[in-house]
């Protein structure tokens, strides 16, 4: 199991902006009352979303306090998932899939790219405070392999070629547009829509 | 091959959009009802006869999962969990239909859950695919707003990253909003599932192909595999090969055939050296058992599984012990940390295989005692890759 640092420097308290109030008690409502801890995943997401994508334990204590569950089994869930960060991220956030498809494809590449440009080591926000990178776990998407998730968008068929410019337009917070870096639609197959047999790919 | 006349996946190419109204186009929903009006019983069977096996991995009969729902649902509510956290590396089918053809995956989940008699259905979604929840919070609203679904509630649930998730215990622990512990069993979830109450698993890929089977009949679908492999298969096939994708075939096909047949050969400049059939926990073979018929309970004697079909290739470039530390690296991030012989197995295991020489007794032991006392498939499988490496690949030993 992978273990999570959890930030330094913490702030002292943590509630829900007005908006995400409301989007908290929404998602309560999904939930009958005797189940309402059921909701400490998605509150835990809102909260992410409200600290730019990190959460401090004051909002652990928060959520807790608003679920009518112990602060401890609220740390356990954030500290279990790892999605949930609890170390503050870079503005780009940039997941580089090192699982053995992208291995095969050159992920290794990426990472190296990731120390040159980003920082020497992963989960650093880098001196511009811009980015910062991490190693994942398959993101699915070995058929655009080596690839990398950056925010919300995949970046696909990543080559040694092209990620040091990627990686600079994420620095320069200027973000290149997501996609296949080999001219993909997706996942679709490669190419053109025929294979060698003269019959449709899939 | 496939006759041209069996492609039902419409959008390969994804120009026809995923949408309500560009699925209408392609016929989905237009018979939704008069299939669901020809009765549960009816509908079970087909499902059993055209042997449509579970494809999330475990490849258990979907006809034989859906007749386990209790009969009458009385005061006992019970609930369809739709499990979309695709995180075997190397599988990306899933991902490929909800992006491209969401609609028919929805279709067959109402035609499960009426057929299971279930008001509730959860969709549990790995939150790496961020375009895919963007795609089913509208479609899902979209049929709402259509009142496609006037008897079922639809529930999507976000994961957060953990593997472990994708085991259906552990899932249902997840949405219970717990740590993605496994549960023992018995008892089974069909019986105390979500919240206590009887519950049934099925895949994306599994739900995909229902309507398809009970519209053209169970041997439509059956007569499509290979001798003594009924059925159609969606292979993820990555790695070394020059069209890597997902890979629409007959059950039992073999790795030269997906290579060759439908991937348009190796990489320039690779030679096929090995395969993993089932992603990271099926095991590794030599490229010399390349005419093994890839389907469930075909490669267990060699140690190996087909699981969820991602065939991963390596060639002559690659290193196996370097894969099989890599995998075994994968499965010490995803160990849950519930039991010990996998929390503490996979980390010594891959301090064991950092060394440039392999303590090849130890490291078997190890293996050994993983696979017998861990609580869940992860534990049990993790040791996979090492064992193959260790039995099909002494060259590099």
């Amino acid at each position: 199991m992978s273990v999570k640092k959890v930030y330094d420097k913490q702030p002292d308290t943590f509630e829900f902006t007005k908006e995400n109030l409301v989007l908290a008690e929404n998602i309560l409502n999904k939930y009958p009352k005797e189940r309402k801890k059921s909701a400490v995943m998605p509150l835990l997401y809102l909260a992410q979303n409200q600290n730019d994508n990190w959460i401090p334990l004051a909002a652990l204590k928060y959520i807790g306090k608003f679920l009518s569950m112990p602060y401890i089994n609220v740390y356990e869930i954030a500290t279990f998932y790892s999605m949930y960060n609890l170390s503050p991220v870079g503005k780009y956030f940039v997941q580089v899939c090192t699982t053995t498809p992208c291995l095969l494809r050159g992920a290794n590449e990426i990472v190296k790219a990731c120390q040159k440009k980003i920082s020497k080591n992963e989960n650093t926000i880098s001196e511009n405070g811009m980015c910062s990178w991490t190693e994942v776990e398959c993101l699915g998407a070995c058929v655009n392999a080596p690839m990398m998730q950056v925010n919300r968008d995949y970046y696909e068929d990543l080559s040694k070629n092209n990620i040091e410019k990627i990686l600079d337009s994420f620095m320069q917070d200027d973000p290149i547009k997501p996609g296949s870096f080999r001219n993909r639609k997706s996942s679709a197959p490669e190419n053109n829509k025929i294979n060698g047999n003269g019959i449709n790919n899939a | 091959m496939l006759k041209q006349e069996d492609r039902i996946f419409k959008n390969l190419y994804n120009d026809l959009g995923s949408s309500l109204n560009d699925s209408l186009k392609r016929d989905d929903w237009s018979n939704t009802k008069e299939l669901i009006s020809k009765g549960k019983e009816w509908i079970i069977n087909e499902i059993k006869l055209s042997e449509l096996r579970g494809r999330g991995g475990a490849g258990f009969p979907t006809g034989v999962k859906w007749s386990f729902a209790p009969k009458k649902v009385g005061s006992r509510p019970h609930y369809l969990v739709i499990n979309a956290d695709e995180s075997e590396p190397g599988t990306f089918k899933d991902r490929y239909y909800l992006e491209k053809d969401p609609h028919r995956v929805l279709e067959g989940m109402l035609i499960g859950a009426s057929v299971v008699g279930a008001e509730d259905c959860y969709f549990y979604l790995r939150d790496e695919y961020p375009e895919i929840r963007v795609i089913l919070e509208e479609e899902i609203n979209h049929l709402k707003t259509e009142g496609l679904v006037p008897h079922t509630r639809i529930h999507l649930r976000r994961g957060a990253g953990a593997y472990i998730c994708g085991e259906e215990s552990a899932m249902i622990e997840s949405i219970e909003g717990k740590r993605g512990y496994p549960r023992h069993r018995p008892p089974y979830v069909a019986e105390v599932g979500i919240f206590n109450k009887p519950t049934l698993v099925n895949n994306i890929e599994t739900l995909f192909w229902i309507r398809d089977i009970i519209e053209n009949g169970p041997t439509w679908f059956s007569d499509q595999g290979k001798e003594g492999h009924p059925g159609l298969r969606s292979y993820s096939v990555s790695g070394r090969v020059k069209q890597p994708g997902v890979k629409i075939a007959p059950a039992g096909s073999t790795v030269r055939e997906l290579i060759d047949d439908y991937c348009g050969g190796m990489q320039d400049g690779h030679e096929f050296r090995a395969y993993l059939p089932g992603g990271a926990s099926g095991g590794i073979l030599p490229a010399n058992m390349d005419n093994l018929p890839l389907d469930f309970g075909q490669l267990e004697q060699h140690g190996c599984f087909v699981g969820s079909h991602a065939v991963i290739i390596l060639s002559n470039k690659d290193s196996i012990k370097e894969a099989a530390l890599n995998l075994l690296r994968f499965f010490e991030d995803e160990s849950c940390g519930q039991c010990s012989p996998c929390r503490v197995g996979t980390e010594k295991a891959v301090k064991m295989m950092e060394q440039d020489n392999w303590d090849i007794d130890l490291l078997s032991e190890l293996a050994a005692t993983m696979q017998d006392a861990s609580i869940c498939g992860l534990g049990q499988a993790a040791s996979n890759p090492l064992v193959s490496a260790i039995r099909f690949f002494k060259e590099e030993f």
